[in-house]
């Protein structure tokens, strides 16, 4: 690894993770709402996008195992910027960072009935988020009537395995998806019905 | 050494870090704060840090403001309505000096609103972000002494015990005599202790657009509610809730929809009520 190949975190770290981390916030709290992160500036190394970075940047650290699928230079990126331990396998890890397929959503931290928050979030790198039109309704808290959300670049049959996450709450892991600057999030409440 | 504090650039108090939390603080607290949105009602613990006031002058709701707050907010701060009480300006002006935010009294006007005690009469909308100061998070403290199994019961769901005391309270009165703090059950799932607002408040939380967030410091625990989420305040059908204020007119403004304070005003039992929310009692005279 050469410590040049090593581009730029957050230019302003207590105001960018701000600014990400209410973005988050915001998407956490209103499911299937795309927001976009203010992190112009932001370039990760391949695969990663700004946004799944930038996710990373405002919320992991040493307490926080990650675990990605990224490759090399993207987890050395990450373990420098935020001192994140690498995880062993999903299972250990309170963030999962997938830039190709998520793993089975049933293997990773579901914490437990008495301390639900002791579960791991998953930050899904995805092709597309588009808010409004098509794919899923999504209902839940944090939704006034409905939420549509079409989502590219998920495996097929995705709803089904979050219609499974849903039914041991309030066990479960939550999902952050990821696209260029957007994030959109699906807490582990939130119902997908797909249409088309 | 009483020289005045080294003031920086924009008018915020110079060694210190943005809203005075470290970076790792704030990450630590905006985790539990997003487990806490995906749970409403579930109690995070978090490692609350010693603030520079008491606990019980709104430390949990300091720490979840200044891990929420950006340069851009508004904020507001409440202290059982008032903006213009000692709790309220102290907070207020903490958070002028170590984040450089606007600040204001209108609920219309403001990003972030942190509490003490009370919901804004002025209804809230999407996008606002309400923060409030919790002494005591668990709402079965008083019927279940040991955390452990309190935890257990929230983990079952089983509220049993709150059910009981309501029951016991409409037997030996006829109805049920909590006035303040009364516990609700949000996304029918978690009893929550909605912090000591009036019962009269319970009904704004039900479905309210902006964001809920609760912050206890001493107890080290946060919890939320996201907006348009089912909040219900306890209680039986042939009992519903009622909630209470009192049968007067605000002596200012004229309002009888609004909560009201008495206040003693000689030593022989003369009295008035007065709007509980300034901000909104102010706007009403004005509008007069």
């Amino acid at each position: 690894m050469r410590a040049a190949a090593l581009s730029p975190g957050l230019s302003d770290p207590a105001t960018d993770a701000q600014g990400c981390f209410r973005a988050l916030l915001d998407a956490m709290s209103r499911p299937g709402l795309v927001r976009r992160v203010p992190v112009a500036e932001l370039r990760p190394p391949a695969p990663l996008s700004p946004a799944a970075a930038a996710v990373l940047l405002t919320l992991a650290d040493a307490a926080t195992p990650v675990w990605t699928d990224a490759g090399a230079d993207a987890a050395a990126w990450l373990a420098f910027h935020t001192g994140c331990p690498p995880a062993a396998s999903p299972g250990d890890a309170a963030f999962v960072l997938a830039c190709g397929t998520p793993p089975p959503l049933d293997a990773l931290m579901q914490g437990t009935d008495e301390e639900p928050h002791r579960s791991a979030t998953v930050v899904a790198q995805v092709a597309a988020l588009e808010a409004g039109r098509g794919g899923w309704r999504l209902s839940g808290p944090g939704i006034d009537a409905a939420h549509r959300l079409r989502v590219s670049g998920l495996p097929e049959g995705f709803a089904a395995r979050w219609a499974a996450n849903r039914a041991v709450f309030p066990r479960g892991v939550d999902l952050i998806l990821c696209a260029g600057r957007d994030v959109a999030a699906l807490p582990r409440t939130t119902a997908i019905v797909e249409e088309g | 050494m009483s020289a005045a504090p080294e003031v920086a650039s924009g008018g915020t108090l110079a060694g210190y870090n943005f809203a005075y939390l470290d970076e790792d603080t704030k990450r630590m607290i905006r985790r539990a704060l997003l487990k806490a949105v995906a749970v409403p009602g579930h109690q995070v613990p978090f490692g609350s840090r010693e603030m520079p006031l008491p606990y019980g002058w709104g430390t949990g709701g300091i720490q979840v403001t200044a891990s929420v707050i950006g340069p851009d907010d508004t904020l507001k701060v409440i202290d059982q309505g008032a903006d213009d009480t000692t709790n309220a300006v102290s907070i207020r002006r903490f958070f002028a000096r170590v984040a450089g935010v606007a600040t204001t009294e209108r609920t219309a006007d403001a990003t972030v609103i942190q509490t003490r005690h009370r919901i804004p009469e002025t209804p809230l909308r999407e996008g606002q972000i309400l923060v409030y100061q919790v002494p005591m998070p668990e709402p079965l403290f008083r019927l279940e002494p040991r955390v452990a199994e309190t935890r257990r019961l929230h983990a079952l769901g089983d509220y049993g015990l709150m059910h009981v005391k309501l029951y016991e309270d409409i037997a030996r009165r006829g109805e049920v005599e909590i006035s303040y703090n009364y516990p609700v059950m949000v996304n029918g799932r978690y009893l929550m202790s909605p912090s000591p607002i009036p019962a009269f408040d319970n009904p704004k939380m039900d479905r309210m657009p902006a964001l809920q967030l609760f912050g206890a410091g001493r107890e080290k625990r946060i919890y939320a509610v996201p907006p348009y989420t089912s909040v219900r305040s306890l209680d039986f059908e042939d009992h519903p809730f009622r909630p209470g204020r009192a049968d007067a007119s605000c002596a200012l403004c004229g309002s009888r929809e609004t909560y009201l304070d008495e206040v003693v005003t000689d030593d022989r039992g003369g009295r008035r009520f007065l709007c509980s929310d300034t901000d909104y009692c102010a706007e009403r005279r004005a509008d007069r």
